[in-house]
C-alpha cells in the first residue's frame, strides 16, 4: 500500500516533472557535480543551511502564534473553527506549494512566471535540474536560477519558501473569521498558496520582472512586507467584501457593536510566539549565516515591533482614554510587518522610525475600516495589508548605504540591495519603483482574490447560515466545543457585547437573500 | 419553610458564607449570576468603541430554613452583604419564598427533617 503512494507520488514528479522548456545546459569543464557534492561539507555551507533551517523553523512556528491570537481576539463559541483554520491551512500550505507553488514562484521560466518545477523531488546534485549549493558564479546550473544566489541545499531553499508562503495564507483566516465556512477556506487556501502567492513571488522573488527587471531599478521586498503581509491581506480584503459582516456587528442606523475576544491570555501568548517568528523572518531572509547582516536586521525587527506596540498603545490611550491590550499587540505586529521589507537596508534609526508610523496607522486604520463597514475581527487588514504597503514604501525613503546588506553603496543593484531611500539623498527613484511593485500586485491580487471569493460563493458557498453564525461554528462546522464542560456562555455574551436584537438577524437575512427559521414570513 | 434566595455582591460571599456557617445554617446552594439593579453598569471601550456592560456579576445564595429561623438567617446575611456600614447600592436583595416541601434524596425523608 505504502509502496502504490510512494510510486504515484514520484509518477508525479517524473510525469510533471521538474524541468522548464528550456533547462540550462550543464556547463562543460570542471566537475561540477564533485563541485557541489563536496560543497556539501564546508563549513560554510553547514552554517548557512543550519542558520536557513532553524530560521524557517521559527517562521513554521508563527502558525502557532496566529493560531493564539486570532482564537483570543474571536468569541469562545468559534474558538475550535479558528483554531482548525489556522492548523490546517499550513498543512494546505505544505502540499499546494509543493505541487504548483514553488514551480510556478521560483523555476526559470519567463518574467511572469515559472513553468516548471512542479511537484519537484528537491534533491540537489543533477545539473540539469539543480546543482546548489553552487552559487551562480561557482558553477551553479539548473532550473532554479532564481535562487542560486543562495549556497544551500535545494530542499531547505524550498522549506523556507515553504513557511513564508503559509505565512501570507494563514493572515487570511482572521479576517474571515466567525462566519466563513471551513471546506470554502480550505479550497481557498490552496489556490492562495498555489497561484496568487506564487506569481506575483515570481515577479519579486523569482527572478521576475520586479525583482530582477531587464533595465531600470528592481523592486526591493527583503523579507515579504508586501510578498507575504500585502498578498495576504489584499486576499483577506476581497475575503472580507464577498463575505460580508458578523450578524450584529453593525448597527442599522450606524454604529459599531464592539465583539470582543474571549481569551486575552492566548492573545498574549499568540503575539509573542510571532515576535519571536519574526527574528526567524526577517534576518533568515539572508539565507546565509552572514554575522554581520543577521545581528543588525534581528536588532532593526526588534526596534520596530517594539516601538510600533509603544505608540500604538500611547495612540489607542489618547483617543479611547485606556491603553487596549488588543491595540497593543497589534501595534507590535504593525510595527513588524512594516520592517519586514526594509528591514536589512535602513539603520536602526530609522527601524525606530518605521515602527513609530506602523504604530500610529494600525489604530487608525482599525477605525477606518469600522467605519466603512469592512468587519476584520483580528484587524489583519490594519495589520498586514496597510503596514505591508507602508513597508515595502519605507524601503525607498529609509534605505540607506550604512547597513550591511548595502555594502556601502548607494545605487540600485538588482539581486543585491536598493539605492538609498529619499531621506538619505537616493533621490525619489527607488519610492516610485516601490511603489509600481506595490501598485502592480495589488492590481493582480485583489481582482484574482475578487473572483475566487465569488466563484467559491456560487458554487460552493462562502458563509455559513446566520443560525450557525450565532450558535457558534464550533457546533456547526466542526461538531465540537472548545471548552466542553465548562458552563454555557450565557446568551447575551455568546453574540455580542452590544445586544443583537431580532431585528437584526432579520434584516441580514433579508439582505443576503437567506432564508432561515429566524427570517419572519 | 422559607426558601431565602439572596443576590449579593461577590466581594462579600466569602464573608456570608463564614457567618452563616457560625449561626449554625447547615446547607446553602450557590450560583453565579448577573443582575443590574438601582447599580447602573459600566462603560467599556473595545477597539475604539464603547459598550454599556449593564448586568454585573452578583452571587446568588438559596438556603432553605424553617419558618422559626427566617429573621435570624436575614440577619446575618445583611450584616455580612452590606458594604460599609451603611452600605452601598448593589449590595443586593433578599427574596423569602414559602417552600412546599423538602426532600432529602438519600434517604426519601420528607419535611422540615429533611433540611
Amino acid at each position: 500500500m505504502f509502496e502504490l503512494l510512494t510510486t504515484a507520488s514520484d509518477l508525479a514528479v517524473g510525469l510533471l516533472g521538474q524541468a522548464p522548456a528550456a533547462a540550462a545546459p550543464a556547463p562543460a569543464g570542471e566537475d561540477f557535480v564533485k563541485k557541489a557534492a563536496d560543497l556539501m561539507s564546508s563549513p560554510r555551507v553547514i552554517a548557512d543551511t543550519v542558520w536557513v533551517l532553524i530560521t524557517a523553523m521559527l517562521v513554521f512556528w508563527m502558525n502557532a502564534g496566529f493560531a493564539c491570537l486570532e482564537t483570543g481576539l474571536c468569541r469562545r463559541k468559534n474558538a475550535v473553527n479558528i483554531l482548525s483554520k489556522n492548523f490546517i491551512v499550513f498543512a494546505i500550505s505544505s502540499v499546494a506549494f509543493w505541487m504548483f507553488g514553488f514551480g510556478l514562484m521560483f523555476a526559470d521560466g519567463n518574467p511572469f512566471v515559472g513553468t516548471g518545477g512542479f511537484f519537484p523531488a528537491l534533491l540537489s546534485g543533477d545539473p540539469a535540474v539543480d546543482l546548489s549549493p553552487l552559487k551562480a558564479a561557482e558553477g551553479y546550473s539548473g532550473i532554479f536560477d532564481s535562487l542560486n544566489w543562495t549556497g544551500v541545499p535545494l530542499g531547505a531553499k524550498f522549506f523556507f519558501q515553504l513557511v513564508f508562503a503559509g505565512t501570507a495564507a494563514t493572515i487570511v483566516s482572521g479576517a474571515v473569521a466567525e462566519r466563513i465556512q471551513y471546506k470554502t477556506f480550505l479550497v481557498f487556501s490552496f489556490i492562495i498558496v498555489g497561484v496568487l502567492y506564487a506569481i506575483p513571488g515570481h515577479w519579486i522573488w523569482g527572478s521576475g520582472w520586479l525583482g530582477a527587471p531587464s533595465s531600470g531599478y528592481a523592486f526591493f521586498d527583503f523579507a515579504g512586507s508586501t510578498q507575504v503581509h500585502s498578498i495576504g491581506g489584499w486576499c483577506a480584503l476581497a475575503g472580507i467584501l464577498v463575505l460580508g459582516p458578523r450578524i450584529g456587528k453593525f448597527r442599522q442606523g450606524g454604529g459599531v457593536n464592539p465583539i470582543p475576544g474571549h481569551n486575552m491570555g492566548l492573545v498574549a501568548i499568540g503575539t509573542f510566539i510571532l515576535w519571536l517568528g519574526w527574528f526567524g523572518f526577517n534576518p533568515g531572509s539572508t539565507m546565509s549565516a552572514d554575522p554581520a547582516a543577521i545581528s543588525h536586521i534581528c536588532i532593526t525587527t526588534n526596534t520596530a515591533g517594539a516601538v510600533g506596540a509603544i505608540v500604538a498603545t500611547l495612540v489607542a490611550w489618547a483617543l479611547f482614554k485606556k491603553p487596549d491590550f488588543s491595540m497593543t499587540v497589534n501595534g507590535c505586529l504593525a510595527g513588524l510587518v512594516a520592517i519586514t521589507a526594509p528591514c536589512a537596508f535602513v539603520s536602526v534609526g530609522g527601524s525606530f522610525i518605521i515602527g513609530l508610523v506602523a504604530g500610529v496607522l494600525v489604530v487608525f486604520a482599525v477605525q477606518f475600516f469600522d467605519k466603512v463597514k469592512v468587519d476584520d475581527p483580528v484587524g489583519a487588514l490594519s495589520v498586514h495589508l496597510v503596514n505591508g504597503v507602508w513597508g515595502t514604501l519605507a524601503v525607498g525613503l529609509f534605505a540607506t548605504a550604512s547597513a550591511p546588506s548595502m555594502g556601502g553603496a548607494v545605487d540600485n543593484v538588482p539581486g543585491s540591495h536598493p539605492a538609498a531611500g529619499l531621506f538619505y539623498e537616493g533621490g525619489i527613484a527607488q519610492l516610485l519603483t516601490q511603489l509600481k511593485g506595490i501598485g502592480s500586485v495589488a492590481a493582480f491580487v485583489f481582482p484574482c482574490a475578487l473572483v475566487v471569493w465569488y466563484v467559491l460563493k456560487l458554487t460552493m458557498g462562502v458563509r455559513v447560515t446566520p443560525e450557525e453564525e450565532l450558535e457558534g461554528l464550533d457546533i456547526g462546522e466542526h461538531g465540537m466545543e472548545a471548552y466542553p464542560g465548562f458552563s454555557k456562555e450565557e446568551g447575551r455574551e455568546a453574540h455580542s457585547a452590544g445586544a443583537i436584537a431580532p431585528e437584526a438577524v432579520e434584516a441580514w437575512a433579508k439582505s443576503s437573500g437567506k432564508k432561515g427559521a429566524l427570517a419572519r414570513p | 419553610m422559607k426558601l431565602i434566595t439572596a443576590i449579593i455582591q461577590p466581594s462579600r460571599f466569602e464573608v456570608v458564607k463564614d457567618q452563616l456557617a457560625r449561626v449554625g445554617v447547615k446547607g446553602v446552594t450557590v450560583t453565579d449570576a448577573h443582575g443590574v439593579g438601582r447599580q447602573k453598569g459600566h462603560t467599556e471601550v473595545y477597539r475604539g468603541h464603547e459598550y454599556t456592560v449593564n448586568l454585573l456579576a452578583k452571587v446568588k445564595l438559596e438556603i432553605a430554613v424553617e419558618d422559626g429561623e427566617v429573621e435570624k438567617v436575614i440577619d446575618t446575611i445583611i450584616r455580612g452583604a452590606r458594604t460599609g456600614d451603611e452600605g452601598k447600592i448593589g449590595d443586593g436583595k433578599i427574596f423569602v419564598t414559602p417552600l412546599e416541601n423538602v426532600i432529602r434524596i438519600r434517604t426519601g425523608e420528607v419535611g422540615a427533617v429533611a433540611l
